[in-house]
């Protein structure tokens, strides 16, 4: 048994388990158990990044000879602002920063997995947090602009038979959003994990201690399962979040012509 | 491992292969709306950034149906719910 002989990170995944977070540590308030998984603790270092990128992209901003960094940042707010300008029309420029936010959460949590980390988005209480914000803010818009007669009212639109299907499909909507971004991050990453295991175990057979063939050929298919599918899943779901809010107001020709 | 749980686990491995039958159908209409984008591009180059937005969009909700099999698949082959 050369193979034991070797230290562990050398042998390649040896085995295959597919498991929720783990919990790193819990605590007791009001008598409800709170389970700090590591998903909550790669949260945190998320923020951070995000909040240190931003705070070192825009010190000491110039109008003019501008710094690499803030030509940068101004790049970046600048392609956001004309998406949301693009995609929902003028008048709703005031979702910008929800809207990137959430992109960047998104990006900075898929890509999180290319450090060896968990990913972040490969948990559904995540996703499924940010759909809920989002249909909060899409009821919240509905209400401010029909009334909350107007949005009771949208219920039972266009005959009040529909109520049921109406009632489903407002539910639906949240859903879909948060189990389409999480089934493709969660099985992009279980699909890998089957590849570095069934390469692992194809270069024991040939007799290999090291698992050689686990180097480069995964990385092929981690450029498009972890790379494209965290940057166009991310991409869908402002996208998503976009396209219902501004669905949720009275519709306008300069929006919906822009669009 | 008795009999009946062989027989579980057998079941769930055949329903997970049957839940991915789910993949033909967003494979089938991503192609066509792909398809039919590259039409449009064709025949409008200009419009090719509003094109390609929108043709994602379709297509990510297109997906969905497949992706909502790949979750019972996932369902069925890992946490073996009726063990």
């Amino acid at each position: 048994m050369a193979i034991m002989a070797l230290p562990a990170f050398l042998q390649g995944s040896t085995e295959l388990s597919v498991t929720g977070p783990k919990v790193v540590t819990s605590f007791r308030i009001f008598g409800l158990t709170i389970n700090l998984t590591e998903t909550v603790l790669l949260e945190w270092i998320v923020m951070a990044v995000i909040i240190g990128l931003s705070i070192f992209l825009t010190r000491g901003l110039k109008v003019k000879a501008v710094s690499k960094r803030q030509v940068i940042a101004e790049m970046a707010v600048e392609a956001i602002t004309n998406l949301v300008s693009d995609t929902m029309g003028k008048r709703w420029l005031a979702f910008t920063p929800y809207i990137a936010t959430v992109f960047c959460f998104s990006i900075f949590g898929s890509l999180i997995s290319l450090l060896g980390f968990r990913a972040v988005t490969s948990d559904f209480s995540v996703l499924l947090t940010w759909a809920l914000m989002t249909f909060i803010l899409i009821t919240a818009t509905k209400i401010r602009f029909g009334g909350v007669g107007g949005y009771l009212k949208g219920f039972a639109e266009p005959i009040p038979v529909m109520l049921p299907i109406n009632i489903l499909s407002e539910i639906a909507t949240p859903t879909a959003m948060a189990l389409r971004h999480f089934g493709n991050i969660a099985g992009g990453s279980i699909i890998m994990g089957l590849i570095y295991f069934g390469l692992t175990g194809l270069s024991h057979m040939l007799h290999l201690q090291v698992p050689v063939l686990t180097i480069g050929i995964p990385a092929v298919l981690s450029l498009y399962f972890d790379l494209f599918s965290d940057f166009m899943q991310a991409f869908i779901f402002i996208m998503l979040t976009m396209v219902f809010i501004s669905n949720a107001g009275p519709a306008d020709d300069e929006a919906t012509s822009a669009a | 491992m008795d009999m009946g749980e062989a027989i579980i686990l057998a079941g769930s491995a055949i329903g997970a292969g049957l839940a991915m039958i789910a993949g033909i159908g967003p494979g089938i209409g991503e192609g066509y709306a792909v398809g039919k984008a590259c039409e449009a591009i064709a025949r409008q180059p200009e419009a090719s950034g509003a094109v390609t937005r929108t043709m994602f969009v379709g297509c990510a909700v297109a997906e969905s149906t497949g992706i909502y099999g790949l979750i019972i698949a996932l369902l069925l082959i890992f946490l073996k719910p009726f063990t």
